[in-house]
């Protein structure tokens, strides 16, 4: 594996929902070494006024290029809109997704809000998938294009109920499970999310995988800053969500 | 040949810039970046006697030119050091230091004793940090302890020992002679400012553990006027850092009166901070026809 930081030119940056940019990057090393659920760290700025890159994840990767989203949350974010020719990218971080289709025949994918980004590559990569994407309203519903060229199914659903299903993609998810239709999750979006999938994996007896965010520093396991809180066999311990993660499987992490 | 080899207590460093502790791990993610014989030291991450799983998160936050952090000392312990990060770091031309921390004077003993049959080059001992309740600051704010614990450790250290001060102080002047009178072989300076952060949308702190160690760019000259306060103090070497990014920060610390510098928070912004800080060394070494760097050490023109 690759481990650098790349400069890399931005071959396309647009609104795609308010406040929601769509970025293709130029970064031939960063694609050829890409895995679903990897991420990276992003320079956003003047580094001595802001120390810290950002962690966006990988949403596809091919071509010699990456391609991420990102949702404007504060300085860093709002750093990456301006007119920029490239990045400072450091990556790709981090353990994705365990890919098996030999294994699991009846993958499903679910998604909250900025968390649907890293499942479009997994969703890629996997085969006869089922998505199933969450969003607060109509205006914010992304990629569903991206997902119905690569998925078994998609399933929408909205909180308004402006478009879709009107309540949560888990009471989707909950169905599929009880017709017995998905033999593993993969899961990204916020915390009480994730939560929910865990239990309902837990529920009816699927594996699962999370992807879980925490506030960085070095991005690459040195500082120690990441931590999440993991349980096995009984005796929990801190591990770095971006070296150990950000992808964990859900009966090892504590939500 | 220009001459970057710099002298601390006895042991050579191939050159002034050392790895701070607790922002460079024991080594091993940097060393996917680059050949850690570029580097003078390594400072691993503080140990502490027993494994310790450290505070919850989150425990980092930025703030204007810096960054705040509260691991609080989450290491495998100083035994599993040894036996398993140790052998590698010492594949390497680079020193190792090893950063250690105690809740007791008795800890600090127990483990310079410990680290003193094992192959690291010096010891640095952590009295400063600002993220464990018990000890921690309480050790390295007051003078008197300071000689005490010092002399302790000079006591079963048979390493050359490197004292760590906590800014946190009124008079780091005091603290240093404090320290140099218990038996300091050299003195590094600063640890983290003590800080804190809190998001006003939900009138909470940013970090779980309230407070934490304030690092960066933003505390530089904080930092350069502690070792100067020092420097004017003790005849002991000084290691200086806080805010170094570039060479020209740490040429700064080293007319300051630092004899090393220590590169942390960097590391973070750019990964290959360390070896750029080298470089810019010996660029403004070139410039002013400088042909040994230690010549630049104490050398502020009043
Ligand atoms: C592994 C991972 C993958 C991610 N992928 C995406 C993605 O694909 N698209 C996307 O829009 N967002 C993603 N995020 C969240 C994104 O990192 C944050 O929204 C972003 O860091 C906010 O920075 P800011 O300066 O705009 O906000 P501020 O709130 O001003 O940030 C202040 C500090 O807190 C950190 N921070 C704030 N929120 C988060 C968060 N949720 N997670 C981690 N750090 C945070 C920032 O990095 C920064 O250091 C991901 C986070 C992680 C950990
Ligand atoms: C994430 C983090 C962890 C740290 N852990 C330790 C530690 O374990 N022991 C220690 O002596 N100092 C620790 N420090 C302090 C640094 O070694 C250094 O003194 C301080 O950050 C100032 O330098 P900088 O501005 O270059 O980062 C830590 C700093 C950071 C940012
Ligand atoms: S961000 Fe440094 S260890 Fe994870």
């Amino acid at each position: 594996m690759s481990l650098d930081t790349y400069i890399c030119k931005i071959l396309s940056h647009k609104e795609i929902a308010p406040n929601v940019f769509d970025v293709t990057v130029k970064a031939p090393e960063i694609a050829a070494a890409a895995q679903p659920g990897q991420f990276l760290h992003v320079k956003c700025g003047d580094e001595i006024a802001m120390p810290l890159r950002r962690p966006i994840s990988i949403c596809s990767a091919g071509s010699g290029c990456v391609r991420f989203i990102y949702q404007v949350k504060g300085k860093g974010t709002e750093g990456l809109t301006k007119e920029n020719d490239s990045l400072d990218i450091l990556g790709p971080l981090g353990h994705g997704f365990v890919i098996d289709n030999e294994t699991y025949k009846k993958p499903a994918v679910i998604g909250g809000g900025i968390g649907a980004y890293p499942l479009l590559y997994l969703t890629q990569k996997l085969k006869n998938a089922k998505v199933f994407m969450g969003f607060r309203t109509k205006e914010l519903v992304t990629l569903e294009t991206d997902f119905n060229m690569c998925a078994k199914e998609v399933k929408i659903a909205t909180d308004d109920g402006s478009y879709g299903y009107h309540g949560f993609s888990i009471e989707l998810l909950e169905e599929t499970l009880k017709a017995g239709e998905a033999d593993i999750i993969y899961c990204c979006g916020p915390k009480p999310m994730l939560k929910a999938v865990k239990d309902m994996a837990e529920k009816y007896n699927v594996k699962c995988q999370v992807s879980l965010e925490e506030r960085m520093g070095c991005g690459i396991g040195a500082c120690l800053t990441c931590s999440c809180e993991t349980k096995t066999e009984g005796t929990w311990k801190y591990k770095r969500v971006c070296k150990n993660g950000p992808v964990f499987w859900s009966d090892e992490v504590v939500l | 040949m220009k001459n970057l080899k710099v002298n601390i207590a006895g042991v050579e460093l191939n050159n002034p810039v050392i790895a701070a502790s607790g922002t460079f791990g024991f080594g091993r993610e940097y060393g996917e970046f680059y050949n850690l014989d570029e580097l003078g030291a390594i400072s691993v991450k503080g140990l502490t006697l027993n494994p310790r799983e450290g505070n919850p998160p989150p425990r980092i936050a930025e703030t204007y030119g810096g960054i705040l952090n509260s691991v609080g000392l989450q290491n495998p312990g100083v035994k599993a050091f040894i036996t398993y990060e140790l052998p590698e770091l010492k594949k390497h031309s680079c020193k190792v230091i090893a950063n250690m921390a105690g809740s007791t004077f008795e800890d600090y003993y127990e483990m310079a004793e410990i680290l003193s049959d094992s192959d690291v080059d010096m010891l640095e001992v952590n009295i400063s940090c600002p993220n464990v309740r018990s000890g921690g600051v309480a050790f390295g704010t007051n003078a008197s302890t300071i000689y005490e614990i010092t002399k302790g450790i000079k006591k079963y250290a048979k390493k050359p020992v490197i004292i760590k001060l906590s800014p946190n102080v009124t008079d780091i002047g005091e603290m240093a002679v404090a320290a140099e009178q218990g038996g300091a072989d050299a003195i590094s300076l600063i640890n983290t400012l003590l800080g804190m952060a809190i998001d006003i949308n939900s009138r909470k702190p940013i970090l779980a553990n309230v407070k934490g160690g304030f690092s960066g760019p933003a505390v530089k000259p904080v930092a350069v006027r502690m070792v100067y306060e020092a420097k004017n103090k003790v005849k002991v070497p000084i290691i200086g850092m806080g805010g170094i990014t570039t060479g020209d920060d740490a040429v700064e610390f080293m007319i300051a009166g630092a004899s090393a510098v220590m590169v942390g928070t960097a590391n973070f912004m750019n990964p290959y901070a360390c070896p750029d800080v080298k470089k810019g060394i010996l660029a403004y070494m070139d410039k002013y026809n400088i042909e040994d760097v230690n010549s630049i050490v104490n050398t502020v023109q009043l």
